[in-house]
């Protein structure tokens, strides 16, 4: 979004003028406050054990509902929920929770969509019309009132959240590294290969995959920010991170019983949670904008 | 034309069977359907018996005729009973769609009434305050996610400015018409809508923005028509295509979003049943839920894809 179009008197080829390099000409070009939220919510992420300064987990019921303290005095910066936990740290924790599961499950969907990607592509016939029809009735599905089903029966837990992400992560790595082989497979650098004897694993992964990569990255950036959102949409519906574990979303669940007497024990993370998925939407937009402005609709 | 529409059909089919051997497929792994006979303390059923019943519900035939039967049964919109009360699952749905409809339909006029003339307004003034406000109501709406919006305005317009209610759909001798009602109905028809408007703002900005720099534009302009008329009549009439296209995907998407919002809003309604149903392990009526759920999911991008084929003449039929 903070990229204008072609027309726009922001996109400038050409050294910028000295006048224009204003603080907020810098914030509008750069994405820089959600690169630096996002940098906090890695570290948040990372370094929770300890960066936290309460347990988690850890209830005490003196603390119940204290509020948080820049209201009042309170042991707990962003005040205690409703069993006396720290809301701060567990929001810390909670940042671990999401960028772990966000990760496994990008990670995995794009090893798959991507090779799967290829293989449409490349193969072509039979292959490549039976990996798309599955793919277009794949984004056929209300994705998450299947993982509710599936949540119940296998129990809600790490693992189960963590495959249902899979299975969400992968459909858009397909179609898109599928379209781009196909313009690839056609060029002249691949055509030599195939004269001088490349095997198809090599054409595929020296020739073809690098000239993917750019749409790879776009995509897997556009992606987070959903799978974000979808793991605490799963978590706040009970169907996510199991009780004691906090996660955005089930705190978010817990603390909405708890509105009128401590609000902060469901905004906070609700807020954290808002400002990461802005973040990562802003940093995808600005990413895509640059690497590849085909996939312009795909916003 | 007629091709497409068959081939779109096909799939939407396919998608829906594919579906439905998910849930039957995931309804087995959950346990032996015996062991609903089994009663509390009078477990070990005698083989004898066991050998009855398994005859009676047809579980000793194949599972793919066992996955048919029960496929027709579902077809014919018979879900059996709920495990927490007993009752037809087909009548508790029945009963809570109603509420679950107002909600959709409320939020779909709202984000059609917020998406598209903000988007117009975007775009033709572009570069402008309003501009930079709307674009920022979308980009809010987009990251924003809907129980965190419905929770800031559960916040702030129940809690701290107490000007709405807030739990249920409110009481139920009052007509829906009347204002005792119908504020039940704003903040979670508003946190519903709110998502679905930014996309319909962005789609109306983008379609504005390119036919307001095409030629025949310009010769309007040029020949003297008011800048109003060119706007409302030349330029919107072509750029409201797509948008209008993609209002069946909105609707679609609420399929989702209803499930979060009534559980939050305690919107008696049929994603309030299957969020319960997950709470109880109520596994019957959550896959009826998810079934109806899913059919209208699949329905409305079925709608959506005719719509397109409609009014998009230069779609590629094959």
């Amino acid at each position: 979004m903070n990229a204008r179009p072609t027309t726009g008197e922001s996109v400038q080829s050409g050294p910028v003028s000295q006048q224009r390099l204003t603080l907020w000409y810098i914030l509008r070009r750069w994405p820089i406050l959600p690169v630096v939220l996002l940098a906090l919510l890695v570290t948040m992420g990372v370094g929770a054990d300890w960066i936290a300064p309460n347990d988690p987990v850890d209830q005490s019921l003196p603390d119940r509902n204290a509020r948080p303290l820049f209201q009042d005095d309170s042991p707990y910066f962003f005040g205690g929920d409703h069993v006396g936990r720290d809301v701060l740290s567990r929001v810390i924790h909670g940042a671990r929770v999401s960028l772990s599961v966000m990760a496994v499950a990008l990670t995995a969907g794009m090893l798959i969509g991507t090779g799967l990607g290829l293989l449409a592509g490349y193969a072509g016939g039979i292959v490549d019309e039976v990996i798309t029809r599955i793919v277009d009735i794949w984004m056929g599905f209300p994705f998450l009132l299947l993982a509710l089903v599936a949540a119940i029966i296998f129990g809600a837990s790490y693992s189960t959240i963590m495959v249902l992400m899979i299975l969400v992560a992968w459909v858009s790595f397909v179609r898109n590294v599928r379209a781009d082989v196909l313009v690839i497979k056609e060029s002249g650098y691949v055509a030599l290969a195939k004269i001088s004897g490349a095997s198809t694993t090599r054409i595929l992964a020296r020739h073809i995959l690098p000239g993917t990569i750019g749409t790879i990255t776009v995509i897997a950036s556009l992606s987070v920010g959903n799978l974000i959102l979808y793991e605490a949409t799963l978590s706040f519906l009970g169907a996510g991170i199991p009780a004691p574990t906090p996660s955005w979303g089930n705190m978010v669940a817990e603390g909405r019983d708890y509105l009128q007497t401590a609000w902060w024990t469901s905004v906070i993370p609700g807020t954290a949670l808002f400002l990461t998925v802005m973040s990562l939407n802003f940093f995808g937009d600005w990413l895509r904008d640059r690497l590849d402005p085909r996939l312009r609709q795909l916003g | 034309m007629r091709r497409y529409l068959i081939r779109k059909l096909i799939f939407a089919v396919i998608t829906l069977l594919v579906a439905t051997m998910f849930v039957f497929g995931l309804s087995r792994m959950a346990g032996d359907p015996l062991l609903l006979f089994a009663k509390p303390g009078g477990y070990g059923m005698s083989p004898e018996r066991v050998e009855q019943l398994s005859r009676k519900l047809g579980l000793d035939k194949p599972l793919v005729v066992q996955y048919l039967v029960w496929l027709g049964r579902v077809l014919t919109g018979d879900f059996g009973d709920t495990i927490v009360s007993e009752t037809s699952v087909r009548k508790l749905i029945w009963e809570r769609a109603a509420p679950t409809m107002q909600l959709a339909i409320a939020s779909f006029i709202l984000a059609m009434l917020m998406g598209i003339p903000l988007g117009v307004v975007s775009a033709v003034k572009r570069g402008s305050l309003s501009d930079y406000a709307s674009r920022t109501l979308a980009l809010v709406g987009q990251a924003a996610p809907i129980f965190w919006v419905s929770i800031m305005a559960i916040l702030l317009f129940a809690v701290t400015l107490d000007w709405l209610p807030v739990g249920t759909a409110g009481p139920d001798d009052v007509s829906f018409w009347t204002w005792t009602k119908f504020k039940y109905l704003i903040m979670p028809a508003f946190a519903l809508g709110w998502g679905p408007a930014a996309a319909l703002l962005r789609l109306t900005r983008s379609a504005m923005l390119e036919v307001l720099d095409s030629e025949y534009v310009t010769l309007a302009r040029a020949k003297g028509t008011s800048y109003k008329i060119v706007v409302w009549k030349h330029a919107f009439r072509n750029a409201i295509l797509q948008p209008l296209t993609t209002s069946a995907i909105v609707l679609a998407s609420f399929v989702t979003g209803a499930v979060v919002v009534e559980r939050i809003f305690a919107w008696p309604g049929v994603g309030q049943l299957m969020t319960d149903a997950v709470w109880n392990n109520d596994f019957p009526t959550l896959t009826s839920t998810v079934m109806v759920f899913t059919a209208v999911f699949v329905g409305m991008n079925f709608l959506a894809d005719i719509l397109y084929g409609m009014l998009n003449p230069v779609i590629r039929y094959d």
